[in-house]
C-alpha cells in the first residue's frame, strides 16, 4: 500500500475509526465543524487529500505536535482547500517516522481557541493513535494481499486442472516402439501440451506445443487447441494440412500477443515413417546410428498470421532410432551461473542409446545436475521420446540394425525393377552367393510389384518405401506400401493345372515366388498399409536350401 | 540396372518356330509377346521355342503370359520349348512346374534338334 493510500484512507475515508476523540470538547469541535459546514451532525470531516508533492505533507511529518491551520504559511493546495473548509486544526499522525494519516479539527463550539492543555491532550492522543492505526493498516494490507494470494492460487489450481484433464492419460502402446512422455508445469502454470491421436488409418499423430504465456489463459489456449488437434487430425491426416485448419481456426480466436507454437508428426508404427510439419516450434532431434540428426520444418506459430502454409517432410525412424520433442523449458533453465542448459547440450545427451523413458530421465538428471539445488522452474518442461526397438515382429532380435538402405520410389509400374536393383547394390557387400542373390531380387521385385499395383494402385504420387537392414545375422528386406487397394488376401495357391484350364487366371505368381526366393516372409498390416518383410539367413548363406528341393 | 524394353523375333518355319526374346519379360511385353507368338503360329509350326538368352528380366507377370502361351499351344496342338535361361530363371520355371509343360534346353540348337515331346506333357 502506497502512503496517498494511507493519507486517503486515514483522512478521507475513515474519520470516525481513524480519528481519536480526544476530548469531548474536541469531539464536539469536530462534529460542530461538519455541523457548521453541513449544519447535520452526520456529516463527516472534509476528505482532503495531501499529496506527498505538497508542502503541507512534508511539514506535517515533522512536525512535533497541533498544527494551527489558520497561522500556517505554506503554499499549500490541501491547506487551503482545509482552510475552506474551515479547518482551524491539523494534527498529523506519524508512525515511525512516517506520516500516516492525520486529524483535522474545525473550531471549538465554545469559538474559543484550542487550549494549551487541548493541544497536549492531542498530542499525547496522536503519538498512540498513529502505531495503533499504523498496526490497522498493515493487518489490513495483509489481509487484502493474502485474499488476493488466495485467487491467485485458485486461478493456477484452476489451470492446473485444465491442463491435467487435456494431457494425456496414458502412453499409446505401439509394438515395436518404447512411447516416454514427461510433463513438468512450472510453478506458474505454462500452456505446454503434448498429445496423442490415434488416425483411423492406423498411424497415430503426435503433437508437443506451447502456449505463450502463462496462467488460466494460456490454458485455456492449450484445452481450445488441443481440442481443434484432436478434432482435424483424424479427418485431414496429413500434418501440413491440420496445422494449416488449426491455424485459421485459432487466428480469430487468439487473444492478443498470445499465439501457440506446435509440432505434429505423424508416425506409422510398422514402418516408422514420420511425417511432420511445424509451427514455430523446436525441432525434434533423432539418434540415429550415424549421430543425432534435426528434422527439419519452419512454418509460422498458430494464431498469428491468416493464410500460413505449413511444409510437410518426412523421414524414417530405423530401428534404434529415437527421436525427442521438447519444449523449449529444458533447453532455456538457467543454471546458476545464469547460463542456460541450451540446445548443444541436449544433442550431446541424445547421442547415446536409450529407451524412450531411459532416455528422459537421464536428460531430467542432466538438467537437475546442471540448474542445482533450490532451482526455481521458470517454464513448464514437456518431453516425448519414442525409440524404435524392433520391427518385423520379430521379437528377440537386437534391437538396432545395420541400414543400408532406406529409399521411397513412386508408386509407378516399372519402379519394382529400380528396388530391385537398389536391393542389390545395397547388399553388395553381404556377402550373398549368386543364386541367393537373384532369388532375393526376383523377391524383391515381386514384392514391390505388388506394392505399386495393390497399395499405391499404381499411382506415381502414392509412394512405396523400401528398406534393407542387416540385423542379427538376418538379411531383411521390408517394402511398405500405403494399402489403397486394402489388405491382402489369402490368395488361392498358384496352380498351373487350373491355369492352363482356363479356372485360374494366368496371374497371381507374385506371393507364390516371393515365399519360395526368400527364408521366411512376413505380413504386417498397419492401418490399411502393409509391408512385406523378405527374410535372408546371412549365416551359411551358401548352404541355404535351394527351394526347389524343398 | 535400368528396364530394357521387350521385343521379340520370329523366324523358323512350318517345323519349328523360334521366338527370340529380348530385354525384360513383364507386363509391358504383352502386346509385343502375343503379336510375336501369333507371327509363330501362323507359321504353322508344331514346336515354337521360347529362347530366353537375351531376356535379361522376367517376372511374375512374364510368368503369366508365359502360360498363356502355354494354355494356346496346348489348345492348338503345339509344344512349346524353352531355352537359353540362366540357371535362376531355370528354378522358377521349376517352381512354377512351367517345366513340367515346356521342355527347358540349354540353347536353340539342342532344342532345335530334340525329338518331340511324348503327348502326354512333356519331359521333366
Amino acid at each position: 500500500m502506497t502512503f496517498v493510500d494511507s493519507i486517503k484512507r486515514s483522512v478521507g475515508r475513515g474519520p470516525r475509526t481513524d480519528t481519536p476523540e480526544p476530548s469531548s470538547d474536541v469531539a464536539k469541535s469536530v462534529a460542530g465543524s461538519a455541523s457548521a459546514v453541513a449544519a447535520a451532525p452526520a456529516v463527516t470531516a472534509p476528505a482532503v487529500e495531501i499529496a506527498p508533492t505538497d508542502p503541507l505533507f512534508a511539514y506535517l511529518q515533522a512536525a512535533s505536535g497541533v498544527v494551527d491551520a489558520e497561522r500556517l504559511e505554506l503554499d499549500s493546495p490541501a491547506l487551503t482547500e482545509l482552510r475552506a473548509a474551515h479547518i482551524r486544526a491539523i494534527v498529523p499522525l506519524v508512525a515511525q517516522g512516517e506520516l500516516i494519516g492525520a486529524l483535522y479539527l474545525g473550531p471549538r463550539l465554545s469559538d474559543q481557541e484550542y487550549s494549551a492543555d487541548d493541544r497536549k491532550l492531542l498530542t499525547t492522543l496522536a503519538a498512540q493513535a498513529a502505531p495503533a492505526i499504523r498496526v490497522a493498516q498493515l493487518v489490513r494490507e495483509q489481509a487484502v494481499e493474502i485474499e488476493a494470494r488466495e485467487r491467485l492460487e485458485q486461478e493456477m489450481r484452476v489451470a492446473t486442472l485444465i491442463q491435467q484433464q487435456f494431457l494425456p492419460r496414458e502412453l499409446p502402446q505401439l509394438p515395436d516402439w518404447q512411447v516416454a512422455a514427461y510433463y513438468g508445469p512450472a510453478r506458474a502454470v505454462g500452456g505446454d501440451f503434448y498429445d496423442f491421436i490415434p488416425l483411423p488409418d492406423g498411424r497415430i499423430g503426435i503433437v508437443v506445443g506451447d502456449v505463450t504465456d502463462k496462467g488460466v489463459p494460456a490454458a485455456l489456449i492449450m484445452a481450445r487447441t488441443q481440442s481443434v488437434l484432436r478434432g482435424e487430425a483424424p479427418r485431414l491426416l496429413s500434418p501440413a494440412k491440420v496445422l494449416e485448419r488449426a491455424n485459421e481456426i485459432l487466428l480469430p480466436e487468439m487473444p492478443a500477443r498470445m499465439f501457440v507454437t506446435c509440432l505434429y508428426m505423424v508416425l506409422e508404427p510398422a514402418t516408422g515413417r514420420v511425417e511432420f510439419a511445424n509451427a514455430g516450434h523446436n525441432l525434434p532431434y533423432v539418434r540415429t546410428a550415424d549421430g543425432v540428426i534435426e528434422l527439419r520444418a519452419t512454418g509460422m506459430p498458430l494464431g498469428l498470421l491468416a493464410g500460413m502454409d505449413y511444409p510437410e517432410h518426412e523421414a524414417v525412424l530405423a530401428p534404434g532410432e529415437s527421436v525427442l520433442l521438447y519444449s523449449d523449458g529444458l533447453v532455456e533453465a538457467h543454471g546458476p551461473a545464469g547460463d542456460m542448459f541450451g540446445f548443444p547440450k541436449l544433442r550431446d545427451l541424445m547421442d547415446t542409446e536409450r529407451p524412450g523413458s531411459e532416455l528422459l530421465d537421464h536428460l531430467l538428471d542432466e538438467l537437475h545436475g546442471f540448474v542445482g539445488e533450490g532451482w526455481d522452474q521458470e517454464d513448464d518442461i514437456t518431453l516425448v521420446a519414442l525409440q524404435r526397438t524392433g520391427g518385423f515382429g520379430l521379437a528377440g532380435l537386437a534391437p538396432a540394425g545395420q541400414i543400408l538402405l532406406q529409399v521411397t520410389l513412386p508408386g509407378e509400374q516399372g519402379n519394382e525393377r529400380q528396388a530391385m536393383d537398389l536391393v542389390a547394390e545395397a547388399v553388395a557387400g553381404v556377402g550373398l552367393e549368386p543364386a541367393k542373390l537373384d532369388r532375393l531380387k526376383t523377391a524383391v521385385s515381386e514384392a514391390a510389384m505388388n506394392a505399386i499395383e495393390y497399395g499405391s494402385q499404381s499411382d506415381p504420387s502414392i509412394p512405396i518405401d523400401v528398406e534393407v537392414v542387416v540385423r542379427g545375422g538376418d538379411l531383411i528386406v521390408r517394402i511398405s506400401d500405403r494399402g489403397l487397394g486394402g489388405p491382402l488376401g489369402d490368395s488361392e495357391e498358384p496352380d498351373l493345372e487350373k491355369k492352363l484350364a482356363g479356372e485360374q487366371k494366368p496371374r497371381g505368381w507374385g506371393l507364390f515366388l516371393i515365399k519360395h526366393m526368400v527364408d521366411a516372409m512376413e505380413i504386417e498390416t498397419h492401418g490399411t498399409g502393409q509391408t512385406l518383410a523378405l527374410i535372408v539367413h546371412l549365416e551359411g548363406a551358401g548352404d541355404a536350401s535351394n527351394p526347389v528341393q524343398r | 540396372m535400368p528396364a530394357i524394353p521387350f521385343s521379340a523375333e520370329v523366324s523358323g518355319g512350318p517345323e519349328l518356330a523360334t521366338l527370340e526374346l529380348h530385354g525384360d519379360v513383364n507386363a509391358a511385353a504383352d502386346d509385343a509377346l502375343g503379336v510375336a507368338w501369333e507371327a509363330a503360329t501362323d507359321l504353322g509350326a508344331g514346336v515354337v521355342l521360347l529362347d530366353f538368352s537375351d531376356a535379361a528380366y522376367i517376372n511374375s507377370t512374364g510368368i503369366a503370359l508365359i502360360v498363356q502361351l502355354l494354355a494356346d499351344a496346348g489348345h492348338s496342338g503345339r509344344e512349346v520349348r524353352a531355352c537359353g535361361l540362366s540357371p535362376h530363371y531355370t528354378e522358377i520355371f521349376q517352381i512354377t512346374r512351367l517345366s513340367d509343360y515346356m521342355r527347358i534346353f540349354e540353347d536353340a540348337t539342342s532344342a532345335a534338334t530334340a525329338a518331340a515331346a511324348t503327348p502326354a506333357g512333356g519331359e521333366r
